[in-house]
């Protein structure tokens, strides 16, 4: 265990966990929108950033990276931290203006208004990259990825057309915190809609009640992974007890 | 000509060596030579035919075997290409054509006799120079690191072990224990030339105390900056010294492995590199057993695809591991966990070239050249709007009117000096009041700018410092990986707003607006690229705000650079 002082708290805490898990276990609120306990922190939208101290030195480090070690002072909501923060905001409002878990944080930040070129397209996504690493890491199906570079950056699939690798489980839609992808079941059919390509995908019919239940492709991939009997999924869960 | 890397037997052991340094010395360099500058820059001013007519020549007037033709790196001196040298007198000449192969041969080699037209004139005095050293642009240098460009062909080995190249390998490896080399290393006060400047001595200590049984030792020549050539030339003219430095530096740390990083846009540097390395391994100097030593050392290339950010350690790791080159926050530091996640020791190409020179000369030498906080010499590509456009070398404390008055020879066609942009795009611009700065890596980073890998660009009265920031914006936007968003979102905000103060649509509040995002965007961002980034804006704002209040008050561009209305 080590002891760290968060915002005058003293918190005795589990060696290897990052900042932002401790706070969260104490009810110390910092927000955070590429953060998620299924996939590995990853310090990109810059909304956890806290403001630390060792010895003399301060700096600001992202808190879902950052582990915590014995007499770390942190701090939380620091005018720094709360610059960045609001700034990160802005800039993330002028890109996808509507989002309402952005004008959440904004209102929470005291962000009342946006000093930037509002972008046209008025994208959902911003590019947290919470899909493709529950693709790559949790799901292990690796069908979508970052594309492009820098402000030309897009998360789709490989060349934007339907991915051989993806198995339509909906984890990327599931996982994303804007609704920027979304699925929707008609008749035999999943679609999978994201920022830049919409994906079709048959459903399994259920041999008893004639349900379409889940996807044919992420039935198959479970079959592979877990070595099941082909006709494991015949039935759908309903009619199977 | 020299024989081409062929060893006939590896070199196993210190006495093979001091009799093949003996043979190779009394062999060639006793002999007359003509040097032609092979580097990017004489090529582009047709050294490529001069070379050709210097072969036919000395075939055609039968002095095949008296005199060796040495295509060499970059000395410098870019601004007088095609550079040709001719030893054993040290005479310079410049701006050679192809036709002047026959003369210099006939005239200056066989005769001694000097070619008027090719001297290089004093520019003040009209008096002509004739060795490489009285050159104006030479005087005030300190080439310990440059010099060797002008004396070897880097396609030979035997020319490196002729200066006593490898001789510091020697030293380390039989007469110094690991542990005394980082101590040597961290005395001599080195710091780390691609930007960061941190002390070379203790981040090889941290990786050899790093836990791991295997540990990469890394080359970064991924020199991205526009304008900067210092660590390509390095490369490209005198490779062995930084494979030298490697293999100290490996054994220092404890490394068997190292990886040379270049960006595939140095089509030359990469040539040499994997030649220098093909011939270090033939004879000896790496591989297993090196020079009888017990050491194993062996490195590879990997080659950039042409990310700026690749510069970058994490990125550059990432990349040479096949994935894409994005950075990763550092809170775990590379020497602990880099390539691999193994232990990593990653220099920039300068900062190896100078291991050698303190193995050799020791600390205390070294850290007598230069300032307080910074040790040795710099490199800096000199550009711009400067008479002499080109590689400077020069002891750290030198300032800055130094290098772009009495090297650079002032600025070019009689123009008024503006600022000078120093580090690379996400460097700073500095006036003229900062013209006595010595260059330091504190002094550099207290005023806003920073000594960075060394690009040095000019600038005069004719340039707009609104339309410098945006330039070097635009660069910085189109390099982000787009990682994190004050990098990715907050330099496209930037660039916007730079856009419409250059195109009259300035609004009151822009400078304010600009500094406070300058401000966030340092603070939040993931990597160097971001963290830095901002200065180019930051800076001309500090020192130029009246032609940013111009453009948006006035709706003037003072230099008649942007179209405003």
């Amino acid at each position: 265990m080590v002891a760290l002082t968060i915002d005058g708290r003293e918190i005795q805490a589990e060696e290897g966990k990052t900042i932002l898990e401790v706070a969260g276990e104490n009810n110390i609120y910092i927000p955070a929108l590429c953060s998620h306990e299924a996939v590995t922190p990853y310090g990109a939208c810059r909304l956890c950033l806290v403001e630390i101290t060792r010895g003399k030195k301060k700096r600001l480090v992202a808190s879902c990276l950052y582990t915590v070690e014995d007499g770390l002072i942190v701090k939380t909501d620091s005018e720094r931290v709360t610059n960045v923060r609001r700034m990160v905001v802005e800039f993330l409002l002028a890109r996808c203006p509507d989002l309402e878990v952005l004008q959440k944080l904004a209102a929470e930040l005291g962000v009342d208004k946006v000093r930037f070129k509002l972008e046209e397209d008025n994208h959902k996504c911003i590019l947290c990259a919470l899909c493709t690493r529950a693709c790559e890491e949790v799901v292990e199906a690796s069908a979508i990825s970052l594309v492009n570079r820098g402000v030309d950056r897009q998360m789709a699939t490989p060349f934007y057309a339907l991915s051989e690798a993806c198995i339509a489980c909906g984890s990327c839609a599931y996982i994303c915190p804007t609704k920027a992808i979304s699925i929707e079941d008609i008749g035999d059919t999943r679609i999978i809609t994201m920022p830049h390509n919409t994906m079709e995908f048959k459903l399994k019919k259920c041999q008893n009640c004639g349900r379409y239940w889940a996807p044919q492709k992420q039935l198959d991939f479970i079959i592979k992974k877990a070595d099941l009997p082909a006709d494991a999924f015949d039935l759908c869960p309903d009619c199977r007890d | 000509m020299a024989k081409k890397g062929k060893a006939l037997t590896r070199v196993g052991s210190l006495d093979e060596l001091e009799r093949l340094r003996e043979s190779v010395v009394k062999r060639d360099h006793n002999k007359p030579s003509i040097a032609v500058c092979g580097g990017p820059g004489c090529l582009a001013l047709g050294a490529g035919s001069v070379i050709t007519a210097f072969k036919k020549e000395i075939e055609k007037q039968g002095l095949d075997t008296n005199v060796v033709l040495r295509i060499i790196g970059c000395p410098g001196f870019c601004e007088g290409g095609p550079l040709v040298l001719i030893e054993p007198q040290n005479i310079l000449y410049h701006r050679v054509k192809a036709e002047d192969a026959a003369r210099i041969v006939s005239q200056t080699v066989k005769q001694g006799s000097l070619i008027d037209r090719l001297l290089y004139h004093h520019p003040k005095t009209d008096r002509k120079v004739i060795h490489e050293g009285d050159i104006p642009f030479y005087k005030k240098q300190r080439r310990l690191l440059l010099a060797s460009n002008s004396r070897l062909d880097p396609n030979d080995i035997e020319d490196y072990l002729a200066l006593d190249g490898y001789s510091a390998l020697v030293k380390a490896l039989f007469s110094m224990s690991p542990e005394g080399i980082v101590e040597e290393i961290k005395r001599s006060g080195l710091r780390g030339r691609s930007g960061g400047g941190f002390p070379t001595g203790i981040k090889w200590q941290s990786c050899r105390r790093a836990h791991g049984d295997t540990k990469y030792v890394i080359c970064n020549c991924d020199e991205g900056d526009p304008g900067a050539f210092m660590d390509g030339s390095l490369m490209e003219g005198n490779p062995h010294s930084i494979l030298e430095g490697m293999i100290i530096g490996a054994y220092a740390i404890g490394s068997h492995q190292g990886y040379i990083y270049i960006r595939n846009e140095y089509p030359l540097a990469v040539k040499n590199a994997a030649i220098a390395i093909k011939q270090a391994e033939d004879y000896g100097f790496l591989g297993k057993n090196i020079l009888g030593s017990g050491f194993d050392f062996t490195v590879s290339i990997n080659r950039g695809g042409g990310a700026f950010v690749c510069g970058e350690s994490t990125a550059l790791m990432a990349s040479l591991e096949g994935k894409v080159g994005e950075p990763r926050a550092k809170y775990v530091h590379t020497v602990e966990k880099g390539l691999w996640n193994q232990p990593t020791n990653l220099n920039n190409v300068e900062t190896w070239a100078n291991v050698p020179l303190i193995v050799n000369n020791g600390a205390d030498w070294y850290s007598k050249i230069g300032t307080e906080s910074s040790k040795g010499t710099k490199i800096f590509s000199l550009v711009g709007k400067v008479v002499n456009a080109g590689l400077v070398e020069v002891p750290m404390g030198t300032t800055l009117r130094e290098i772009i008055y009495d090297i650079g020879g002032g600025v070019s066609d009689g123009k008024k000096f503006k600022a000078v942009h120093t580090g690379g795009p996400a460097g700073g611009c500095l006036p003229p009041s900062l013209l006595d700065l010595p260059v330091d890596f504190d002094e550099f980073t207290k005023v806003g700018s920073a000594m960075g890998s060394g690009g040095m660009i000019v600038l005069d009265e004719e340039n707009c410092m609104v339309d410098i920031a945006k330039h070097f914006i635009n660069f910085l936007k189109s390099e982000s990986c787009g990682k994190c968003v004050p990098c990715r979102e907050g330099l496209k905000q930037m660039s916007q707003i730079l856009t419409d103060i250059t195109e009259g649509r300035g609004e009151d509040g822009d400078i304010e607006l600009l500094e406070e995002m300058g401000a966030a965007i340092k603070d939040g961002s993931l990597c160097g690229l971001g963290t830095t980034a901002p200065n180019p804006v930051l800076s001309t704002i500090r020192y130029f705000r009246d032609e940013y209040q111009a453009h948006i008050k006035d709706k003037k561009c003072p230099a008649g650079v942007c179209r405003i209305g």
